[in-house]
């Protein structure tokens, strides 16, 4: 059953008008502070509010992630937001429908039970009345408190949700339109910020001349502090400049990142908060095979196709955006809304900051940035605008203040920031590395009477906001910076945890420790990559309990089996099994092998189970994957199998090919030669299956393939090579090393 | 503003003669998007790594990226604006533009407009290719979101339309 108690995003926007409001047309907005990255949330949410409503989805423009108009619901992460902002806007629509009901039935003398509503129009005994929402829309007024008290329309009558709605942004989008980056208003002033390499990192000297010969046109070099950025009329001379200030920047003091940081030794050498979680009874007696094995996770990067981009205006001239801001784009259906914004929000007064980002959240930026640039809250308007893929704390934010604190500079003018490709690299907040050793004690049946799994990591989160500090990188580079949090904690388990995140294996086990040790302080911007800690512990848990059932002679499958009574887990490891045809027929050690994950993601997300075929020789190839999930109630079917097949493969990429390198004190990953990710002839044929039940509630797809996907590929080459590699990445030198071992 | 070193460049772009008087090292994505407006193609890198910005330059698929304009003097640009006039007049999709849709293959879309590109150059010479001549034709196109295979489909699916319909391949 779906509960219908009020869900914490309608206690935070309680009014009914925060979320829904009938327009001329035959429309209807439907407002959210979830937002757009990528994973089709809008999509989703458009067809929950058409289910309960009763209207076409194509009649739905969304408001999504705007500080002046759309509800506040926090950050659009961890896959859950059709959990959180579904269940609002399904309340609230159906509390609408059934105010808009009554009042009909007023109208007409008739009870509410005698009126149905097909597509918004109000029918008697399946016939025509005269009314339908638009036509009373003036007489129900909904600035009043959801209740939540209305009847959600039930599971089995669904007539959209559950359907395979297309993507509502696509078709923008396959034309080469609908993104933050195509923002070119007249008169732009294009900028690149020198972003420093490391923390604290002091400039010492800059030879603009050299900039300015290089650049080609006429450019403006601002420097305050540490913070350098270039400005130009013409984009491509900015570009240009940008690249000869890299070369031309020395850099002194500070904290250089050492050589060595990738390596699981530096991490254990750093200093660490350790905490310890028992749960079950600690084993009475001792004795007992134990197993150990320790599993790492390198740093690594998001590595989004678009570099992070920002517009920011001081006293913002809506004047400005008519030719670029035409009806042209006010009809992608919820993707760019510029011409109703402006009707929204008037020419603001002076001194008001309008700022055009991508973040993940919008109205953490707004207090941040109005926080760091001395402003009013109520002076700093937030849009979000729709970019590139986004994976995780990335840098839409840094974006936002660049072009803010350019604004501030350069009042009365559009600034637009690009992130270089180099900064996306250099600059960019990163995938924190884990150490994760883990530990079991057999008893007499071969099962764990004892374990432990003890995980070293640094922070998974330094979003704006987050440990009480503004988390902008130029800010620290701009004179005064305020001072760093003097420790950083991780996200607590009760929110899903950071580094933790799936560390207590979902198996019944008599006796479970977690040692989770918070590596504080690095230096290093560590932050959340898409799964945070699930990723890494996963692939370690999924790994041990393939090295377990080995210790006890029996089969991987069968072992998990033996161990797992929650029957929605079970149900998800027998379906990949069959699909892979589980155990196969190649014999361990001679080049090829299968290999399976599972996890419930969140321990409280989606279920997933993974299996993957490998061939071995001198690297990895992924030959086919396969996987099962339990996601619930989808909303959007389609939508669930693109994000799942996205994490499996975006998870290959992790576990085959990435890691960060760092030296002369940064990170030398520059471009996509020295990141390779997965390309095109590596990709390997995936078949998927959803075998949840739709009474069921829905459940976050978004990362829930992930951690499943490395430890099968893991387990797969284990099995293929017949030796095990618990260092990520899988690479070409890591399996030379295992065959020479 | 114009300065000295600028030079003038005429070539066609998606059919229509274009005369610019600009620096002549200056990228190809550069004048699309600033010059012409065309914003569909797309800056991922400006390192010829990524793909975003593909074009079609006398039919094949070529980065814009870091290509100076006055090397394409009288040559013919096509970008994803342009794609549809290339399936046939009427303008319209291109049926790999209609394929996407129809397969759903996207995610973020950041990726899509370089991808079309290199797969609609493929089906031109060669409307029913395998799994593995599309991996290749794509093969310098990165995608983040991971819908490569979905992206393959829809050029089969693509190619499987234009030959029914007899579009001129
Ligand atoms: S932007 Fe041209 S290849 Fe990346
Ligand atoms: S769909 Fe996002 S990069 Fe390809």
């Amino acid at each position: 059953m779906i509960p219908n108690a009020l869900p914490q995003s309608l206690v935070d926007n309680p009014l009914l008008s925060d979320w829904v409001g009938f327009e001329q047309g035959g429309r209807v907005r439907v407002s959210t502070g979830k937002v757009e990255i990528g994973q089709g949330i809008l999509t989703a949410l458009v067809q929950i509010a058409a289910e309960e409503l009763e209207v076409a989805p194509g009649r739905i423009r969304t408001v999504s992630g705007e500080t002046s108009a759309g509800p506040n619901e926090g950050v659009t992460a961890g896959s859950t937001s059709v959990a959180m902002s579904g269940a609002a806007i399904r309340l609230a629509c159906a509390e609408v429908r059934a105010l808009f009901l009554a009042r009909g039935a007023e109208r007409l003398g008739v009870p509410a039970e005698a009126l149905s509503i097909a597509d918004g129009r109000f029918q008697r005994d399946g016939r025509e009345t005269d009314h339908d929402y638009w036509s009373l829309a003036r007489e129900v007024d909904l600035a009043r408190p959801a209740t939540g008290n209305a009847p959600t329309r039930p599971a089995t009558q669904y007539r959209v949700v559950g359907q395979s709605l297309p993507r509502i942004d696509l078709p923008a989008k396959i034309e080469g339109r609908g993104f933050i980056h195509d923002m070119l208003p007249p008169g732009v002033l294009h900028a690149r910020v020198l972003h420093r390499p490391w923390r604290d990192a002091r400039l010492v000297a800059l030879d603009e001349a050299a900039v300015r010969r290089a650049a080609g046109g006429a450019i403006d070099i601002l420097r305050e502090g540490d913070f350098v950025a270039v400005t130009a009329e013409q984009e491509f001379v900015a570009f240009r400049a940008a690249q000869a200030m890299r070369e031309k920047a020395a850099w002194d003091g500070g904290t250089p990142i050492p050589p060595d940081a990738n390596d699981p030794a530096w991490l254990e050498a750093q200093p660490a908060r350790t905490r310890v979680v028992d749960t079950g009874t600690p084993p009475q007696t001792s004795g007992g095979t134990v197993v150990e094995a320790t599993y790492w996770r390198p740093f690594q990067t998001y590595g989004s196709i678009g570099p992070s981009c920002a517009l920011a205006c001081l006293e913002h001239d809506p004047e400005k955006w008519g030719p670029v801001f035409g009806k042209d784009h006010a009809q992608n259906n919820g993707l760019e809304r510029d011409d109703d914004s402006r009707k929204r929000h008037p020419a603001p007064a002076d001194g008001q900051l309008t700022v055009w980002s991508h973040t993940q959240n919008p109205y953490a930026l707004r207090d941040q940035l109005a926080r760091c640039l001395g402003l009013d809250a109520a002076g700093v308007t937030v849009l979000h605008r729709q970019a590139a893929g986004c994976y995780g704390h990335n840098t839409a934010d840094d974006a936002a203040f660049d072009a803010a604190f350019l604004a501030t500079r350069t009042p009365g003018r559009t600034v637009r920031v690009l992130f270089t490709r180099e900064d996306e690299f250099l600059a960019a907040p990163l995938g924190p590395a884990m150490l994760v050793k883990m530990r079991a004690v057999l008893g007499a049946d071969r099962r764990p009477v004892d374990w432990t799994i003890d995980l070293s990591s640094p922070v998974h989160s330094n979003r704006p906001g987050v440990h009480g500090h503004h988390g902008f990188r130029s800010r620290e580079a701009l004179p005064n910076p305020p001072p760093q949090p003097a420790e950083r904690n991780d996200r607590p388990d009760a929110v899903g945890g950071g580094a933790s995140r799936n560390a207590q294996a979902l198996y019944d086990l008599p006796f479970h420790r977690m040692i989770h040790r918070t590596v504080d302080p690095v230096p290093l911007r560590t932050s959340s990559l898409r799964g945070l800690g699930a990723f890494a512990n996963i692939f370690a848990i999924e790994s041990f309990m393939d090295e377990l059932a080995d210790t006890a002679g029996e089969d991987a499958v069968a072992y998990r089996l033996s161990l797992l009574s929650d029957p929605r887990g079970r149900a998800v490891i027998e379906a990949a099994a069959e699909m892979c045809g589980w155990p196969g027929t190649a014999p361990p050690g001679e080049g090829r092998g299968l290999g399976i994950g599972f996890a419930r993601y969140k321990n409280r997300a989606a279920y997933m189970a993974v299996a993957a075929e490998v061939e071995v020789d001198e690297e990895v190839r992924l030959l086919r994957v396969w996987g099962a999930a339990d996601c619930g109630l989808t909303i959007t079917p389609d939508g669930a199998l693109n994000q799942l097949e996205g994490g499996i493969v975006q998870a290959a990429s992790w576990t085959l090919c990435e890691e960060l390198r760092f030296a002369d004190g940064r990170v030398a990953t520059a471009t996509w030669e020295d990141y390779p990710i997965l390309r095109f002839t590596k990709i390997p044929e995936i078949s998927l299956r959803l075998i949840g039940d739709p009474r069921d509630p829905p459940l976050g797809v978004g990362e829930a393939s992930m951690g499943p996907t490395a430890a099968a590929i893991g387990n797969a080459v284990a099995r293929a090579l017949g030796t095990r590699i618990r260092n990520l990445p899988l690479s070409r030198e890591r399996i030379m090393a295992a065959l020479l071992a | 503003m114009p300065s000295s070193a600028d030079t003038e460049v005429v070539l066609t772009v998606n059919g229509a003669r274009v005369r610019l008087v600009t620096d002549p090292t200056r990228p190809l994505l550069s004048v699309l998007r600033e010059e012409l407006g065309l914003v569909g193609s797309r800056f991922g890198c400006g390192l010829e790594q990524c793909g975003a910005c593909m074009v079609l330059i006398d039919g094949e698929p070529e980065f814009s990226c870091a290509r100076e304009v006055a090397t394409l003097a009288g040559r013919e640009v096509v970008t994803i604006e342009g794609l549809g006039g290339l399936a046939g007049p009427g303008g319209g999709l291109h049926p790999l533009q209609q394929a996407l849709l129809d397969e759903q293959a996207g995610q973020c879309g950041y990726c899509l407009s370089g991808l079309m590109i290199s797969g609609a150059a493929l089906l031109s010479r060669n409307p029913r290719p395998s799994r593995q001549e599309i991996l290749a034709a794509l093969d310098r196109h990165l995608c983040r979101c991971g819908v490569h295979n979905r992206v393959v489909r829809a050029v089969q699916r693509a190619g499987a339309a234009m030959a029914g319909a007899g579009t001129p391949a």
